[in-house]
C-alpha cells in the first residue's frame, strides 16, 4: 500500500496527462498503467470554456486522484495563486509545486519553491515540491513542512533518466521517513525500476508514455517495472562486487586431471 | 471601464466578476479566476466589485505533467 495524505493507493505509478495523442489514449494508458493519481495544470480557458470542461470530464471519468500542478510558474507568488485556484477547482489539498528557474532547462528555482512551499503549507496545502536531489534544499522544504519531496532525475521531458543514483541515493538516506517521487527525466521502464529500487516511493511519468509509439503498452510496461523495482528494493538488492564471484559451488567439482 | 480578461483588454459595462463571466460566455464549475494576482473564489464573484484596469484570469484544467 502507498499512502499519499488521505489515500492509501495500490499503485505507485503517477502519471502525467500532457502529449498524449488523443483524449481516448489518454485514459486507455491510465487504465493500463493501473494509475491511481494523474497530474495536471491550470491554464487560461477560451471564450465557453468548452476546452477545461472537456478535459474535467474526462478526469472525472477515470476515477482517479487528481494533482494538480503550478507548471510553468517562475515566481513564488504565480505558483502560490495558481495553487489556491487549483484547489477551487479540485477541492484537493494537493499541489505539485513547481518554480522554474531556468528556461531552457526547467529547472527549479530551489529559492522560489522553498518560499511557495512555506505559504502553501501553512495554508493547509499537502505540496509535492518539484525539487533536485540537493540535500540542503531538501532540509528547508522539510522546514518549510514539506513531507514529501519530487526530486528530478533529469531535466522535465529530456527521457535521459537517472544521472546521479549516488545523490538519489543519498537524499533516501537522509529522509527514510518522506516520501520520495522522482517527478522528471524518466525515458523507459528501466529507468523507473532504477530509481524504485532506490528505494524511491513512487515515480511521476508523463513524456515516456505519452509520447512512446503505443502509450497504452508503454503505461503497462511502466506500471510492471514500477512494481518490480519496489519489490527489488523491498527483497535486499546485491550490492555490485569488484571482482567475480562464482555462483556454482566450487565443493565437490571434479578433477579430470 | 476597461479590464484585462485572460490577457486581452476589453471594454465592459457590468459591476461584478460574475456578471463579467457571464457577458464573456465563461461558464462551467471548472472556471477558477484570480483579479489583479489574488484569487477570487466562486462563492464571492457575485459581491466583487471591478474596477478600471483590474487584470482578471479565468483558468480551467488542462493537461499537465
Amino acid at each position: 500500500m502507498f499512502a499519499l495524505p488521505g489515500a492509501n493507493l495500490g499503485s505507485r505509478l503517477l502519471m502525467g496527462t500532457a502529449r498524449y495523442p488523443s483524449p481516448a489514449v489518454l485514459a486507455a494508458a491510465v487504465r493500463a498503467g493501473r494509475c491511481e493519481v494523474v497530474t495536471l495544470s491550470l491554464r487560461r480557458e477560451t471564450v465557453g470554456g468548452r476546452h477545461g470542461g472537456a478535459f474535467f470530464e474526462l478526469i472525472r471519468s477515470l476515477d482517479v486522484h487528481v494533482l494538480p500542478n503550478t507548471a510553468g510558474c517562475h515566481t513564488a507568488r504565480e505558483a502560490v495563486t495558481t495553487a489556491e485556484m487549483a484547489r477551487e477547482i479540485f477541492g484537493t489539498s494537493w499541489i505539485k509545486l513547481e518554480v522554474i528557474g531556468y528556461h531552457d532547462t526547467l529547472q527549479p528555482d530551489v529559492f522560489g519553491l522553498v518560499e511557495a512551499a512555506r505559504i502553501l503549507c501553512a495554508d493547509g496545502f499537502d505540496v509535492f515540491p518539484y525539487t533536485t536531489d540537493d540535500l540542503v534544499v531538501g532540509e528547508k522544504l522539510v522546514e518549510a513542512g514539506c513531507r514529501i519531496l519530487m526530486p528530478w532525475c533529469a531535466p522535465i521531458g529530456s527521457a535521459r533518466g537517472p544521472r546521479d543514483t549516488h545523490g538519489l541515493r543519498a537524499l533516501r538516506a537522509a529522509y527514510p521517513d518522506l516520501t520520495l517521487i522522482v517527478d522528471a527525466g524518466i525515458g523507459r521502464p528501466s529507468h523507473a525500476a532504477t530509481v524504485m529500487e532506490l528505494g524511491y516511493d513512487g515515480v511521476l511519468v508523463d513524456t515516456a508514455i505519452a509520447e512512446a509509439g503505443d502509450p497504452v503498452g508503454m503505461a503497462e510496461a511502466f506500471a510492471t517495472a514500477v512494481e518490480a523495482g519496489r519489490r527489488g528494493w523491498q527483497t535486499g538488492l546485491v550490492e555490485p562486487r569488484d571482482m567475480a564471484v562464482p555462483s556454482t559451488p566450487v565443493i565437490g567439482k571434479a578433477v579430470f586431471s | 471601464m476597461r479590464v484585462i480578461v485572460n490577457g486581452e483588454e476589453v471594454a465592459v459595462s457590468v459591476a461584478t466578476l460574475a456578471a463579467l463571466l457571464v457577458v464573456r460566455g465563461f461558464e462551467g464549475e471548472w472556471l477558477a479566476t484570480a483579479v489583479n494576482g489574488r484569487v477570487a473564489a466562486n462563492t464571492a464573484r457575485g459581491e466583487y466589485r471591478l474596477e478600471d484596469g483590474d487584470r482578471i484570469e479565468v483558468l480551467s484544467p488542462m493537461q499537465g505533467g
